[in-house]
């Protein structure tokens, strides 16, 4: 029995006739909405920035060989001391090889599982650094390039050279950028490395990476899975490490806890590796969402209150409309499309206002050693932020709009009327 | 001829500050045409009355007829809309959205009843503006015509849905005795050749006496 138009167009009269005190309403909509979209996309954008300079590079599940102490030594073997109490001094590590038993299988298995984006072989090594006389300890690591790159978003630290030239190259190597520094070396050049054993093998610059962490940077580089195999003179199913990425990162604890058991080996998940890096990133998430939400409730109270004076306002006019015959409904309609409109206006402005800042936040130049590839300051425009926001704004101003628009409904024409 | 409008034992308490019995016993009728006036000093329930009568006010015990159909006890949303489209209300102020055009005002009702289009509304709305000689004011802001305008075009509006009954509450309180003259006139007019029910409570005694009739009251009952 509503009649929608002639109620409407009382609403629209309303809002119309009091342009200033409506817009004031609406703006506080989109400033609310507009602050919420612009803080929450930086927000998140520079959480992923963070994150993905830890992830990026970090395998889900790391897989090695642990050099560890054997938990079943001699003395218990002996079953008359079944029931003692054993010391034993002076523990050794147990006697075993780095490389993983059978790892081409194992990378083979795990490739087939459809929870794994990637297996991908390592070999790790220990090397030095010739400069001279001088020798930098340093770490080498083969790997197969282009899956690397494919995984690991390698490319991304790249800074001089490309994956391609590593890849194609059986004598090239991939140097930190730290290292490069130090011994002022660049693309082109050729830099000697030993061994522990001692052998040295010299090795052309190709590529140069910086990964933003200064401790690797001068630590590691990289090279062909089988050119770092054939400087420590180890067969090609010598590989030390597998990594594994996932296609979702929260599954990585249980595949790690199955890995270890099926093939008795170490497999650590990101999550424990990365511990404390987890809890940073849930602090800062809390402090995004409990900011959005103060904005979007002061944006909130912000309605209730001129709508609220509006309806004191408009005492006479809704004795006027009871007297004539309009219902306590048709009033409370009134007055909460009053509220509706003024949540949508004031929300598509301010989905507006957000994408505008948001955009503009996009374009300032950020630049930092740790990210070789960010140029400017990092946002994340995810459309479910702006559906959010969108539904914030709607609801906020129909409960600001509903509990005056209650007491619209409630009032008595009689008491307004009469007493004039 | 036909009762528009019927009451029978109507009693109406006060319940705050303290209880007391308003009107007691209330019984009288309207008749179709007739011109009506309720007399009486202040804080004697003819206001009161009135807006029982006009079903804004359900509080109250005994019951209320309007075209013969008992309309006591009704839900409010029913009660609405008989007030839309048998009751016409003028008030002692003219109580006009001042947002909007006079014409607009005198439109809304009808509006709000949707059993016209609104071409024909506007038509109807236009008639009863020419009959009370206020149509040049059609397209003015309802806040910027003067206080005789005013109540002239509440009248118009009062009569857009073809009402049962007009009510009035000191019509003609606020107004020169020109303007007051002009809004009987009006009723008088209406009563006669429309042959519409009228029922105002005035303190003008003047007024009152050239009514059809007048109900005289005193403590919440009715002398005459």
């Amino acid at each position: 029995m509503t009649n929608w138009p002639v109620i409407l167009s009382i609403a629209k009269t309303h809002l119309l006739s009091k342009i200033k005190q409506t817009a004031t309403a609406a703006l506080g909509v989109t400033f609310g909405i507009g602050s919420y979209i612009t803080l929450v996309c930086f927000m998140t954008g520079l959480n992923t920035m963070l994150d993905d300079l830890i992830l990026n590079q970090t395998p889900h599940v790391h897989i090695y060989n642990e050099i560890e102490p054997s938990q079943n030594q001699p003395l218990s073997l002996l079953a008359d001391l079944k029931n003692n109490f054993s010391v034993i001094h002076s523990i050794k590590p147990k006697m075993s090889q780095k490389k993983i038993h059978n790892a081409i299988p194992i990378i083979n298995y795990l490739n087939k599982d459809i929870q794994v984006r990637g297996a991908i072989p390592e070999v790790k090594t220990q090397i030095f650094y010739i400069a001279g006389s001088i020798e930098l300890a340093g770490n080498l690591t083969g790997i197969n390039v282009m899956d690397e790159a494919r995984l690991f978003n390698f490319k991304n630290y790249i800074v001089e050279g490309t994956p391609e030239d590593l890849d194609t190259n059986d004598n090239g190597i991939l140097l930190g950028a730290g290292i490069a520094k130090k011994m002022s070396l660049s693309i082109g050049d050729r830099i000697q490395i030993s061994t522990i054993k001692g052998d040295i093998f010299r090795l052309k610059i190709v590529a140069i990476f910086q990964s933003g962490i200064a401790d690797i940077d001068a630590m590691q580089s990289f090279a062909n899975l089988k050119t770092v195999q054939r400087i420590l003179g180890e067969a090609e199913n010598y590989i030390t490490d597998i990594n594994v990425k996932l296609y979702d990162i929260a599954l990585a604890p249980s595949l790690s806890k199955k890995i270890e058991q099926q093939f008795h080996l170490t497999a650590i998940d990101i999550k424990t590796a990365n511990a404390q890096f987890e809890t940073g990133t849930t602090v800062r998430n809390l402090i995004t969402y409990a900011v959005s939400i103060t904005l979007l409730i002061v944006a909130g109270f912000g309605i209730y209150n001129i709508l609220n004076m509006l309806i004191y306002e408009k005492m006479n006019d809704i004795a006027i409309l009871k007297a004539t015959g309009f219902s306590g409904k048709d009033v409370q309609i009134i007055f909460m499309s009053q509220a509706m409109i003024i949540g949508f206006v004031g929300g598509v402005l301010g989905l507006l206002l957000g994408y505008g800042l948001v955009s503009f936040i996009d374009t300032i130049p950020f630049r930092t050693e740790s990210l070789p590839t960010v140029k400017t300051y990092p946002v994340n425009l995810d459309p479910m932020f702006f559906v959010i926001g969108f539904s914030f704004a709607i609801f906020s101003t129909f409960l600001a709009g509903y509990f005056p628009a209650r007491k619209a409904k409630k009032i008595d024409p009689v008491t307004i009327i009469r007493g004039q | 001829m036909n009762t528009v409008l019927e009451t029978k034992n109507i009693n109406k308490y006060f319940r705050k500050p303290v209880l007391y019995h308003v009107l007691k016993d209330i019984n009288f009728q309207i008749k179709t045409g007739e011109f009506a006036s309720i007399m009486g000093k202040s804080g004697c329930g003819k206001s009161t009355l009135l807006y029982i009568l006009s079903t804004m006010d359900t509080d109250y015990e005994g019951e209320l007829l309007l075209n013969n159909q008992l309309i006591t006890g009704q839900d409010r949303n029913h009660l609405s809309y008989l007030r839309n489209k048998h009751i016409g209300f003028v008030f002692q102020f003219h109580f006009l959205l001042s947002e909007f055009t006079v014409l607009e005002n005198v439109m809304l009702p009808a509006k709000k009843l949707a059993e016209k289009t609104s071409k024909e509304i506007e038509h109807d709305a236009f008639e009863k503006l020419k009959m009370l000689n206020i149509d040049h004011l059609a397209y003015k802001q309802a806040s910027r015509v003067s206080g005789g305008e005013k109540q002239r075009i509440a009248i118009a509006r009062a009569l857009i849905n073809n009402p049962s009954i007009i009510m009035g509450d000191e019509p003609t309180g606020n107004l020169d005795s020109y303007n007051s003259e002009n809004v009987f006139n009006i009723f008088k007019q209406l009563s006669a050749e429309h042959n519409l029910s009228l029922l105002v409570v005035t303190h003008d005694e003047d007024f009152a006496k050239r009514t059809d009739r007048i109900i005289t009251m005193e403590d919440g009952t009715i002398l005459a």
